[in-house]
């Protein structure tokens, strides 16, 4: 008997945000990383037999993803020489000879370790947001992830003003409990 | 309207203001009163200072999710292919 069930009805509710978010930390380009999501979808609606339930829908979702992943970058690579890595010395620059203490590694350029920690953050956020009930989780991301204005969120949902507050007040308490829980 | 224009406010109204402050939506008048209720209040202080913190936690990880619309654009393309293979 497998642990999992599969249901597509609920995938884009469920998972949408938490791939998209994982995409456009690997691919930096909000429209492809949008059609890649997607082609996840469809190609897991087709392989939905493939299923074995030993794995959450999610990790199968994300396995089909970093396939869809690696396809796009091998396909935007494809064109002779793109791929090619070209080690030249330094011959287009002025700076020629010195080329060893331009390219050690700055021990203060924390970056790649930074937006390591970022992703996985992201991912622990969309975690805890996805315990909150529906409703306030669509409203918490469209004021804080998405930054739309208070008002643009009242029409578009049909509440009030204080009523928003109320939820997003409700939201990032649980969010705050959860992170604190799982990431701190 | 004497009671609106205390500074004093209840913990309710500082939560409400410090909620409001953290998308800088919160005038002038919100934050002040705000800050003289953390002067004496320390509950509301603990949860000021959780909330700040949340919020620089979700700048700083850059954490990113789909429109609204695209989403629907996306669901509505998804449910048409599920009723295509339906009916396959």
């Amino acid at each position: 008997m497998p642990k999992h069930q599969i249901d597509p009805n609920k995938w884009i509710d469920s998972y949408s945000d938490y791939l998209f978010n994982y995409t456009i930390t690997r691919v930096r380009d909000r429209d492809t990383a949008q059609d890649l999501v997607q082609d996840t979808f469809f190609a897991g609606l087709k392989s939905m037999k493939n299923f074995k339930g030993e794995a959450s829908e999610r990790t199968w979702l994300i396995s089909i993803l970093k396939r869809k992943i690696i396809d796009y970058y091998r396909k935007i690579n494809s064109k002779k020489g793109k791929a090619e890595v070209r080690i030249n010395y330094n011959s287009d620059t002025e700076d020629e000879g010195d080329w060893l203490e331009e390219r050690v590694a700055d021990s203060f350029d924390k970056t790649a370790e930074d937006n390591l920690e970022n992703t996985e953050l992201g991912l622990a956020i969309h975690n805890c947001i996805a315990k909150l009930p529906e409703k306030q989780a669509q409203v918490f991301k469209m004021k804080t992830i998405l930054n739309y204005e208070t008002e643009a969120i009242c029409n578009e949902l049909n509440i009030t003003a204080s009523n928003l507050w109320v939820i997003i007040h409700r939201a990032r308490t649980t969010v705050a409990a959860c992170l604190e829980k799982n990431w701190f | 309207m004497s009671k609106k224009n205390t500074l004093f406010i209840s913990c309710d109204e500082a939560s409400h203001n410090c909620d409001k402050s953290q998308y800088n939506e919160a005038s002038f008048w919100e934050r002040l009163k705000l800050n003289i209720h953390l002067l004496y209040c320390k509950a509301c202080r603990k949860y000021s200072n959780n909330n700040t913190k949340l919020s620089q936690v979700i700048n700083h990880s850059k954490v990113d999710c789909l429109d609204i619309k695209d989403k629907q654009i996306m669901k509505d393309c998804f449910e048409k292919e599920l009723r295509d293979q339906h009916q396959n």
